[in-house]
């Protein structure tokens, strides 16, 4: 589904990603981990065509597509969804109608009628349900006056809502309390299925306990320095990353 | 004025080019006392009227045109303006929808005002001016049961001469300001509206401005009157056509909120902005001011998106106690539209309040600025007034300019100036542009988000029509 080859970017004239390589299939679930300043939030961006990150070198193919050729809405049409770490305020647009843009737009690319509003309403009620969040919040401004856990729950929402091919999480995990990340966990392994693949930027070893991964990686000076199965978020745990940087220079 | 001079002044030559094929009656370019007489010759006007306009011409040739508002342009040749053009099949006036000119019901169509539709579905009476003068009525018979006039204040001089002789000019003085002053010397036509005491007006009404003739200025002016204790809600929308020269429009509109009377204005202004490059475009010079009176209320909103210059400010005049002014307003400017807008709350009975709630929105390179006067007389006990003013900016080559003057002459009274200035995001089109909506929707939406405040005060119909037109002037926007 996702094939990412040598992959080099920059951001702000500095190169962050080095030759990235990695490969996910349908129906598989990634864990991206890695000290800071490593490149992880970086390879989510790129990937999702955030204005000012250059790719330098390197192919990335997405179902089939050269998706570096795409503009940043048309990857996410096409099924390219990344939860943010930071999600931004957009002050008087309420939820529901962003959401139902969003959702629309997909539609539309390919070929859909809108959704009808009473449907999309009644969707968009349950799924608030399923992520622990008050139907009220649709009627809000999008993340406007949010707390980090209601603004990474939003952030839930909308990926449940929008169903993609690929979900990127990136730190979805951070700041949120037990009780919260189960959430974040239920919805997620709510969605697994063979055609949807995840790739979960975490510092933490903790998200993989209630969601488990296929396979883990550890980036260090952008590149993937080491690949292997859930054990290896267990060595990082109990060992850090310097060893493994030090293995690598 | 004979019809043999009329005929003679109609004769002179003068440039064609009109957009649409109706055929029209425009004087040549030039403004002289017999321009003014053969105005108000043409339009049968009782010699009291035709004097009133006579003096305001002299007080205007006194006058120098303001130079204070932040907008820049080339000097506007007043003598190179037609001061009256009207459509030619109006020579016998049309009684219903079916005897008004086909071409011309054809062209309201494209502009997405079906007068039609509107009667059937909107229950809105459309009083809609083409040019200079009105060419369809609607709706009268219902107005006229719950006593309401509405009717072209060209029509009203003949048909309630005691309104308009006792109320024109009462709020907007002839010689208020020296566009005010031009159009009371030369004004073509607008609406008319009484409603009578304890009424509350059956529907909402509407007109339909529209500049149609090349080089032509068009003068509306419009007079709202409520008894004591009537209800009115009357909406002004204006498009315009592509046009290459630059096309002055000054228009004066008078509220008078009798007491314990309310009146809600709405304005979607949509004229002509220009082209990318800045050529054309409609110069809006307008006055429009309320006058309320004990317990009325007054409330203006204003959605702004066209004219390449505009310097508007529609103002309440808080004469008696308890009375309220509100202003909503939306001021959107692109590529190199000036906008300089705003408004006056002179507060002048005890426990007056205001309500200012302003949105400026620049794209492009152009300049947006609110103006706005909050006077608190001495007699204005216990007046209040809260004033919010927001600015948004869209990419980094347009302005933002904020004028407020506060002027307090009263201990108790209490004024409140919040204002703020924001940017879209890169953060915010990359959050829409993740989730598949295109940058231009993404800024329309954002925009749209802003503005909120403001068209929750419009009438249904009109938000939606609003929300578009905000969508349509902030293509090219974004890169």
């Amino acid at each position: 589904m996702l094939e990412i080859e040598n992959l080099h970017a920059r951001v702000d004239g500095t190169d962050i990603l080095r030759g990235l390589s990695l490969s996910v299939k349908a129906g598989e679930v990634h864990a991206i981990m890695g000290p800071n300043g490593s490149g992880k939030s970086t390879l989510g961006h790129v990937l999702a065509g955030r204005p000012g990150y250059t790719v330098t070198a390197g192919s990335v193919r997405f179902l089939g597509q050269d998706l570096l050729a795409l503009e940043t809405e048309e990857r996410a049409r096409l099924g390219l969804f990344l939860a943010f770490q930071y999600p931004v305020e957009i002050p008087g647009v309420s939820n529901m109608e962003f959401l139902k843009a969003a959702v629309d737009a997909q539609r539309d690319y390919r070929g859909e009628k809108p959704i009808d509003a009473v449907t999309f309403m009644k969707n968009a009620r349950e799924t608030c349900k399923a992520v622990d969040l008050d139907p009220a919040f649709l009627k809000r401004g999008v993340n406007e006056g949010f707390s980090g856990g209601e603004k990474k729950r939003n952030e839930l929402l909308q990926l449940m809502l929008l169903q993609p091919r690929l979900g990127i999480l990136d730190e979805t995990d951070s700041g949120l309390d037990i009780d919260a990340l189960q959430v974040v966990a239920r919805g997620v392994n709510s969605m697994r299925s063979p055609e949807r693949a995840f790739v979960m930027v975490t510092h933490y070893q903790r998200l993989l306990d209630f969601i488990e991964p296929d396979r883990v990686h550890v980036l260090a000076g952008g590149r993937i320095v080491r690949s292997g199965d859930k054990s290896l978020a267990l060595e990082l745990e109990a060992r850090g990353y310097a060893w493994l940087e030090d293995e690598v220079a | 004025m004979s019809q043999e001079h009329i005929d003679e002044v109609m004769a002179r030559e003068y440039a064609a080019g009109f957009v649409s094929p109706i055929e029209s009656d425009t004087l040549p370019p030039g403004l002289d006392e017999d321009v003014i007489r053969f105005i108000s010759a043409k339009k049968k006007e009782p010699d009291w009227l035709l004097e009133w306009r006579l003096e305001a011409y002299r007080g205007w040739q006194q006058m120098r045109e303001p130079k204070w508002a932040h907008v820049h342009y080339p000097p506007i040749d007043l003598n190179a303006v037609s001061y009256y053009s009207a459509p030619r099949s109006m020579k016998d006036g049309p009684k219903s929808l079916d005897e008004v000119d086909p071409e011309l019901l054809a062209m309201y169509e494209k502009l997405g005002i079906p007068l039609h539709e509107q009667e059937m579905l909107a229950g809105v009476a459309v009083d809609a001016v083409f040019d200079s003068v009105s060419v369809a009525t609607t709706f009268r018979g219902k107005l006229a049961e719950a006593g309401v006039i509405f009717c072209p204040i060209s029509e009203a001089v003949h048909s309630h001469p005691e309104l308009v002789r006792k109320y024109m000019g009462t709020v907007v003085p002839r010689k208020d300001n020296f566009y005010a002053a031009l159009n009371s010397a030369v004004f073509s036509d607008g609406s008319f509206v009484y409603i009578p005491k304890g009424v509350r007006c059956p529907m909402e009404l509407s007109t339909y401005f529209r500049i149609n003739e090349a080089k032509t200025g068009q003068f509306e002016r419009t007079l709202i009157i409520a008894d004591e204790g009537s209800h009115v809600s009357y909406l002004e929308g204006c498009t315009a056509p592509m046009r290459d020269e630059n096309q002055l429009h000054a228009a004066v509109v008078e509220l008078v909120a009798l007491d314990g009377a309310q009146i809600k204005y709405s304005t979607v202004q949509n004229w002509y902005p220009g082209d990318a490059q800045g050529r054309g475009g409609i110069y809006n010079f307008v006055t429009k001011r309320g006058v309320a009176h004990r317990d009325a209320r007054i409330s203006w909103t204003q959605v702004e998106t066209g004219s390449a210059v505009t310097w508007k400010y529609p103002s309440c005049i808080l004469r008696g106690d308890n009375s309220v002014g509100e202003f909503y307003s939306v001021a959107l400017t692109n590529n190199f539209q000036q906008a300089d807008t705003g408004t006056k709350m002179i507060h002048l009975g005890k426990n007056t309040r205001s309500t200012i709630i302003s949105k400026g929105i620049s794209a492009g390179r152009s300049s947006n600025a609110y103006r706005g006067l909050v006077r608190m007389s001495p007699q204005a006990t216990g007046a209040r007034n809260y004033t919010q003013c927001d600015s948004l900016l869209i990419g980094d080559r347009c302005a933002a300019h904020t004028f407020p003057y506060i002027e307090s002459r009263n201990p108790s009274a209490v004024v409140e100036h919040e204002a703020t200035t924001s940017k879209v995001s890169d953060d915010q089109l990359y959050l829409c542009r993740q989730r598949g909506l295109d940058a231009e929707k993404a800024v329309s939406m954002i925009v749209n988000g802003f503005c909120k405040e403001v068209f929750r005060q419009l009438p249904m119909e009109f938000a939606v029509e609003a929300g578009k037109l905000l969508e349509v002037s902030l293509e090219g926007s974004v890169g």
